[in-house]
């Protein structure tokens, strides 16, 4: 008899289905997964290194670099890990706006997710449906920041200029139209499809001790059946005021984490229905001249203004020495900014704690030992954004 | 309610704890490097401390101080919603034992650490580069290292 | 014999012209059904309504570069997309257009022959394609194409027995294997209703021997790149999506047949009946692939082995007793 060797195939870095630049090394068995590694690192910016060597503000547009798919949340987390080492608060009306925002971004992210996981398994017409609804979100985005992918909206103190006029109409005509789309569009032909179902029940199944050992977070920790989420158990932006809850799955399968994240765009609707009805007046950054940029208005014709705003654009602040990590939930799961001050005007370290990097580490666990077909399902189901894998 | 944890173990690894401080309600206990690994197991395991869950870890170069490096071990409790900071300094080539016994996670965050400040981690079961190309010279995020014209 | 030899000459000439010309079309068909179930307008650019388009996309794969990768045996590499596209095209010789009609003062059959074992005739032709796409996975020295001909392979052979048992309903009922025999057998009811079960098991059978969602394995996209095809560009891509494509036509025109009466049918001329029905089923091919996902290299092994072949099975058992209930015993 002929010996038989396993075979490597080498998958990516250009890939249809590895969601950006993954390479995985696999070594099959006719079509089962034997051994694999993922090699990471190509998209590899250094960006904790510029961060080491720009101002506090000026690092904000970096992050929307990170998570390209749920931008807002990358400048929440960083936003907010900087007012906690300044030991800022936000006005009210910022706070409310970042809420109603961020919930708007999971939405967004989680139809971009359900889109491409169709696309994964072979279900094209689903991504196209997704897409229209998220265009609506990325509308309303473009109206408040004038960008659709990497907004860049947030600021330390606030956010970078008030709501667009019209803005709560269209969030109030999106609240209306998304739930029935859902029920007709995306489950009526996704989940209620006897292929979807073969091809994601049982598939890629982790157990809740292994999932926390890996230190999976967000919607596939919550699949395994274990009910954390940050926004409940250490509230950030007052979310602890909002009424909403965590669903989790039993198995832990694909198909769980598909469940988890339909019902989580269901709860942040419920959130950001909250929101727009508690959404206060006032001021929407906060009032602090030596961090926070002054209004054009008053840089064209207050002195003070004019130094201030001088002051900020050419050095910055400085922080007070100190190290704060604050980490919030984003679409993907924990996203924690680590920042080391000096006290100087740039950080002295600024560590990133990207979630799907954290959840790519657990994919060799899921996948070895199941097909090829399986191995596409399970990436699709990580929702790993290489940007930030890599960063 | 993480203050109780400073104070456990202040208590139970007197001799270990070389420092600790509170900024902005947030806990770091400075350890040896060499109870790393005791201390970890000690907080995964205690019932009343439950860190079961490896937040984050990342290396922190100090240079020109002596040791160089700082580990930096972000815990977290999914049952008792805690978090503490943990840190262990290293020197410059000396190695600290890795945590992948304890949480698996660890191992591409040591890896990345290693990766980017050339921190060893004894025990780590493959200890090579992450994000950079495995040919690559140098370490990227040491404040030696040049931002650019290299 | 002249006569002959020149009708059959311009027989063949029309016959091929027309079905090129239907497989272009429905190649934009298939984008424009997909775009408009899809909430988008699909080619629009080339021509009004991208009519052009299919015209565009033929002269961009002529003046491609054809590329052989270095490493592949290359005589069986440029073999390979013959070997899929020429059984093809000599499968429509059998599939019966339209009935006999006076041109000139002749008498002409719309179809190239009437063999009296037209289904084996089909069954033993189109089974060669597969050797085209087995080879030109081996032939490419990729991994991915070698893969995607490997599923292809173990799938076309796995449902081509399923294909053929399920017809066998159709042969007991029409008592031939002459494709214009069985199509005059239905004239009374068409033998969708009777085999209605086999329609289903031939259906989903063919679908998967033409690779189409859900069966879209040995290219899938999302797995395989492009399955045995990878390493193709140029005419030699193009020829094997002038296989897929033709045979759309042919299974197509084989289900209008055998199950939905051929070219029968009332005030409209038997041609066009024959038209609307294959184009009818060429839609519903297209619809299912806006509708379903794929389905995975073991499930696709289980639902051919394990439940479409028993199915046939038992309906070839059942098929006499549905013969007496119509009254064909």
């Amino acid at each position: 008899m002929a010996e038989t060797k396993n075979m490597i195939l080498n998958m990516g870095p250009q890939h249809p289905s590895t969601h950006g630049v993954l390479r995985l090394i696999l070594e099959l068995d006719g079509e089962t997964v034997v051994k694999l590694t993922p090699e990471i690192g190509y998209l590899h910016r250094g960006v904790e290194k510029l961060g080491e060597n720009l101002t506090y503000h000026q690092f904000i547009p970096l992050t929307d670099r990170e998570d390209y798919i749920a931008s807002l949340s990358n400048n929440l987390a960083y936003c907010m890990t900087v007012e906690k080492l300044l030991g800022m608060e936000v006005p009210p009306r910022a706070m409310v706006a970042r809420v109603l925002l961020t919930e708007l971004q999971r939405i967004a992210s989680h139809l971009i997710w359900l889109g491409t996981f169709g696309l994964d398994i072979g279900a094209m017409s689903l991504f196209f449906y997704c897409m229209r609804e998220r265009e609506t979100i990325l509308d309303m985005f473009e109206a408040c920041a004038g960008a659709r992918l990497t907004i860049n909206y947030f600021r330390i103190g606030g956010i970078a200029k008030d709501l667009p006029e019209g803005f709560e109409k269209r969030v109030r005509d999106f609240i209306d139209i998304l739930p029935e789309k859902m029920k007709n569009d995306y489950e009526r032909i996704f989940q209620d499809n006897k292929i979807v179902r073969i091809r994601t029940e049982g598939v890629g199944i982790i157990s809740k001790e292994d999932a926390v050992d890996l230190g999976l977070s967000g919607p596939l920790l919550r699949a395994c059946g274990v009910p954390w989420d940050i926004r409940k158990s250490n509230p950030y932006c007052g979310y602890e005021t909002y009424e909403f809850d965590i669903p989790t799955g039993k198995t832990g399968d694909v198909f769980d984490r598909y469940l988890v994240r339909m019902e989580e765009m269901r709860q942040s609707l419920k959130i950001v229905q909250q929101a727009l009805d508690r959404l206060p007046g006032g001021a929407f950054l906060a009032d602090d001249p030596k961090i926070c940029l002054p209004p054009k208005q008053k840089v064209m014709t207050e002195m003070e203004s004019l130094i201030h705003h001088f002051k900020i654009v050419s050095e910055g602040f400085d922080p007070p020495v100190g190290e704060v990590y604050h980490s919030i939930e984003t679409p993907r799961g924990e996203l924690g900014f680590y920042i080391v001050s000096d006290g100087s005007n740039k950080p002295y370290r600024l560590r990133f704690r990207p979630p799907s990097f954290v959840n790519l580490e657990s994919l060799a666990k899921m996948a070895e030992g199941k097909l090829i077909g399986d191995l596409i399902a399970i990436i699709g189901a990580l929702d790993p954004v290489m940007g930030e894998v890599d960063r | 309610m993480s203050e109780m944890v400073v104070e456990k173990l202040k208590k139970r690894f007197s001799a270990s704890v070389l420092d600790s401080y509170s900024f902005r309600d947030e806990n770091t206990v400075v350890i040896k490097k060499e109870d790393l690994v005791a201390i970890c197991r000690y907080l995964k395991s205690d019932p009343e401390l439950s860190f079961d869950f490896l937040s984050d870890l990342c290396g922190v170069d100090y240079m020109g101080r002596e040791p160089r490096f700082e580990v930096v071990y972000h815990l977290f409790s999914i049952n008792k919603h805690h978090r503490i900071r943990l840190k262990a300094m290293v020197g410059e080539g000396e190695k600290i034992s890795s945590v992948v016994g304890l949480w698996s996670t660890a191992d591409w965050h040591e890896r990345e650490a290693f990766d980017m400040y050339g921190i060893i981690f004894e025990g780590h079961p493959n200890l090579t580069r992450i994000l950079m190309p495995e040919n690559w010279d140098g370490h990227p995020l040491r404040k030696d290292y040049p931002l650019k014209g290299r | 014999m002249t006569e002959f030899v020149t009708i059959m000459i311009v027989k063949m000439v029309v016959i091929f012209a027309a079905v090129m010309g239907t497989m272009t079309y429905i190649t934009l068909a298939e984008r424009k059904i997909l775009g408009y179930m899809q909430i988008r307008p699909g080619p629009n650019r080339v021509g009004p309504w991208g009519l052009l388009q299919p015209i565009a996309d033929g002269i961009k794969l002529f003046l491609k570069e054809d590329i052989i990768p270095d490493k592949a045996s290359k005589a069986v590499f440029v073999i390979a997309p013959a070997m899929a596209l020429i059984p093809a095209v000599m499968t429509i010789a059998v599939v019966p257009f339209g009935p006999t009609v006076t041109i000139l003062g002749r008498p002409v059959d719309i179809y190239m022959a009437d063999l009296n074992i037209g289904i084996l005739y089909i069954f033993a032709v189109s089974s060669i394609g597969v050797y085209g796409i087995v080879l030109a996975g081996w032939a490419s020295e990729s991994k991915y194409s070698l893969l995607g001909g490997l599923r292809a392979s173990a799938q076309m052979i796995s449902y081509e027995l399923s294909m053929g048992f399920a017809i066998v309903g159709v042969i007991m009922m029409s008592q031939s294997l002459s494709m214009v025999k069985i199509i005059e057998a239905q004239q009374g009811v068409w033998f969708i209703v009777p085999q209605l079960f086999g329609f289903i098991i031939y259906i989903t059978a063919a679908m998967a021997e033409l690779n189409r969602t859900p069966f879209d394995l040995p290219e899938g996209e999302s797995e395989l790149v492009a399955g045995y095809f990878t390493e193709y560009s140029s005419m030699k891509y193009a020829m094997f999506m002038l296989a897929e494509y033709i045979n759309i036509i042919t299974v197509s025109g084989i289900v209008t047949t055998l199950y939905l009466g051929g070219w029968s049918g009332p005030v409209l001329p038997p041609l066009l009946w024959f038209v609307i029905k294959l184009l009818a089923v060429v839609f519903f091919m297209i619809w299912v692939r806006a509708t379903v996902p794929r389905l995975r290299y073991d499930q696709l092994m289980t639902l051919g082995w394990k439940v479409l072949l028993p199915a046939s099975i038992v309906n070839i058992l059942l098929t006499p007793i549905i013969m007496k209930i119509f009254g064909y015993l």
